[in-house]
């Protein structure tokens, strides 16, 4: 190489420079450590001590003997699905409503971002009392109009408190799913619309054949977002249910804050954290090789 | 002034110089003259009221307090972190729960070796602060639970405060309907939860140490009984302590199993009445087994012996028995040394009942020490899949011991 290369190259590094020490500082080292202290006997003595023995495969043996784990496994499965699935069909169904334009859209549109706006915790409160069994507004409500004549135990029975929990992680959700669907369709050109119009296809026809095939980077975008945001929920079924009744409610989230923070166990938290970071992993990656088969198409 | 081209040089060595600066004034050696303390009094509030306290010890001496006050769940992690850093505070005030996982670590000076006091405190007061036969922590002051009841709704229903399980069932029975409840308890599946089912684990001839030898089940029973009477609300799986004084004081519970922190709260609302009895026991002649819950003020190890020995001066001055009984009626908590606590049972007679309870309440880490977590999580599965309908006592504890025992 002569030297009349090799400066651009080396003045090229120099400029990833900072964001490569950036990311290995913030990401890397964090990630590294994180699956380290799951093969460590890492207690509160390695604080005051430094101390912390391998202990070989020990801690992941623990955690996967441990039934709660595979419950637990369970229950982020399906609260992530059920979550995303509501979330995105609200949320879509919500844009594509709010992108025609009618009088006080932007207000009502702007009462729709309010979930966004609530601190998580607060809004667990708030969502605790409305579906509180007895006193409840919403079982006041279905028993008013008459849907239901009991109390429906919505976070007191092991049965119905992960649907809950999903419900209200769907009404979290929605904003977000909403806003930036609603950019993607601000995207796609008017003109198209009138063309398929000409055509003679229906709005379903429309919806499907344009609206969708077009917002599809957005749509990967929103989903990725979305389960990385969820998969790893924790205050949120904290402050509704603590994980109960009788566990139904447990996820990886609030098992990994479990075995770090209450029972002080860093070593077990982390196996758990660094399987959390292993499902997003593979969603990262999917999530790359959609964008790139994009790029590669042209789009 | 400096020209264009020097100024990213400058940032740059701004920038170093205020890292390098971050960096020393963590291990910065603090004043001499002064005690650092890290608690949980973010309340203004209580804040003050330690302050007074702490500035009451440690003026004569020569001295000041700075108090370092987090959230109470944060502060066992913010402690850790700051003995990674060698940064430690001269006093570590740590739930009485979590302090076997401290004394494990080597960290804590046995209050031993520096003189602290030990003579006249109660035995339930001594071993919460103590792990496997050492001290390492002092309790200026200890809770419990009893039973609260609203003596209006209950002389309405003609009803005595209950002394037995069978007593309670009936009355818990008779002040149901009309929107009210006759008894409420948290049984969420946390601390709060775990600490509310111990004197009816206890009571009932449970052990920690060994959660399947079938001791205890009757405890559950009375639980699972109590919510199929419908005299007990079925959302109590979701109830912590604060939920079911909310109940209590909406006249939506009758009675309540709560501890003397409700008392503010309940002295701030003219509506609802109330009065303290003791938990009620299985047979009629026992004596209930309550948990002792509060605080206890630990030494960190130190490299200079000065700091150590002013906290030990600290706590020796905040514990003598004038300064124990004040901070009780400060707090509605009872002193841990036994002729404070008489004292201060004469003087709030309505308080008495968890002057005596605490007298002969039992450490949740005595037996279990540093498996207490373990343990206390395996109790709330318990009770949880027995409430819930998910299991029998008998089978919620067998499952409770595997749990524990695999949570080691």
């Amino acid at each position: 190489m002569t030297t009349l290369t090799r400066r651009p190259a080396l003045l090229r590094w120099l400029f990833i420079a900072p964001a490569l020490i950036y990311m290995a500082a913030f990401f890397g080292y964090p990630l590294v450590r994180n699956l380290l202290m799951s093969f460590q006997h890492y207690t509160p003595t390695t604080y005051f001590t430094g101390e912390a023995p391998f202990n070989g495969l020990d801690n992941w043996r623990a955690v996967l003997a441990d039934p709660l784990f595979t419950d637990a496994l369970w229950h982020t499965a399906l609260f992530t699905a059920g979550s995303l699935l509501g979330q995105f069909t609200i949320g879509l169904a919500l844009a594509v409503f709010f992108s025609r334009r009618f009088r006080l859209a932007g207000l009502v549109r702007a009462v729709l971002l309010l979930p966004w706006l609530v601190p998580m915790v607060v809004s667990a409160v708030v969502w605790r009392r409305i579906l509180d069994q007895e006193h409840g507004v919403l079982n006041t409500f279905l028993q008013a109009v008459g849907l239901t004549d009991g109390g429906v135990p919505w976070l007191s029975s092991p049965s119905v408190a992960l649907l809950s929990a999903v419900l209200v992680n769907i009404w979290i959700g929605i904003p977000f799913n909403m806003v930036i669907l609603y950019g993607g369709l601000q995207e796609i050109p008017r003109e198209l619309y009138e063309a398929a119009a000409l055509d003679g296809a229906r709005p379903w026809r429309a919806f499907r054949s344009l609206t969708l095939p077009m917002l599809r980077p957005v749509i990967t975008v929103v989903l990725v977002l979305g389960f990385m945001s969820t998969v790893k929920i924790l205050d949120l079924i904290l402050a509704l249910t603590a994980g109960g009744p009788a566990d139904a409610t447990q996820t990886l989230g609030t098992v990994t804050y479990q075995l770090s923070f209450l029972r002080l166990d860093f070593g077990q938290g982390a196996v758990v954290g660094t399987v959390l970071i292993l499902v997003s992993a593979v969603f990262a990656v999917l999530y790359l090789r959609a964008n790139r088969a994009d790029f590669g198409k042209g789009k | 002034m400096h020209s264009r081209a020097a100024r990213p040089v400058l940032a740059v060595v701004t920038a170093g110089a205020a890292v390098a600066l971050g960096l020393t004034g963590c291990a910065a050696a603090p004043d001499p003259g002064t005690v650092t303390v890290l608690n949980s009094a973010t309340d203004t509030a209580e804040h003050t009221k330690n302050q007074k306290f702490f500035d009451r010890c440690a003026r004569p001496l020569g001295l000041r307090v700075e108090q370092l006050s987090v959230p109470a769940d944060q502060v066992a992690s913010k402690a850790l972190r700051m003995a990674s850093s060698r940064s430690l505070p001269d006093i570590l005030e740590l739930d009485g729960s979590e302090l076997p996982q401290f004394a494990l670590t080597g960290g804590l000076r046995p209050l031993a070796d520096l003189g602290v006091a030990t003579s006249g405190f109660s035995r339930s007061a001594v071993s919460l602060g103590s792990y496997q036969g050492t001290r390492y922590g002092v309790a200026r002051s200890a809770n419990s639970l009893a039973l609260y009841y609203n003596p209006d709704l209950l002389a309405k229903a003609g009803v005595e405060p209950p002394r037995t399980w069978a007593e309670l069932r009936t009355a818990a029975r008779k002040l149901t309907g009309d929107g009210t409840y006759g008894l409420a308890f948290s049984a969420s599946p946390d601390a709060d939860g775990v600490y509310q089912f111990l004197p009816f684990f206890w009571s009932s001839g449970g052990d920690e140490a060994r959660l399947g030898d079938g001791g205890g089940a009757k405890a559950l029973g009375l639980w699972k009984q109590l919510v199929a009477d419908r005299s007990v609300s079925k959302a109590v799986v979701n109830w912590n302590q604060q939920d079911v004084n909310d109940q209590f004081v909406a006249g939506r519970a009758a009675m309540m199993i709560n501890g003397p922190w409700q008392v503010p709260v309940l002295d701030a609302q003219k509506k609802t009445r109330w009065a303290v009895a003791s938990i009620p026991v299985p047979e009629a002649g026992g004596t209930a087994v309550a948990p002792i819950g509060g605080t206890v003020m630990t030494v960190p190890k130190s490299d200079t012996p000065d700091r150590e020995r002013n906290a030990a001066k600290i706590l020796d001055c905040l514990n003598t028995p004038r300064n124990q009984l004040d901070w009780g009626k400060a707090t509605n908590n009872v002193p841990t040394r036994t002729a404070a606590a008489r004292t201060y049972a004469e003087q709030n007679p309505e308080l008495a009942p968890f002057a005596e309870l605490v007298a002969t309440a039992r450490s949740r880490t005595a037996r279990v020490g540093t498996r207490w977590p373990a343990v206390g999580d395996a109790l709330a599965g318990a009770f949880q899949s027995v409430l819930t309908g998910r299991s029998s006592p008998e089978a919620a504890l067998r499952r409770a011991q595997q749990q524990a025992s695999t949570g080691k």
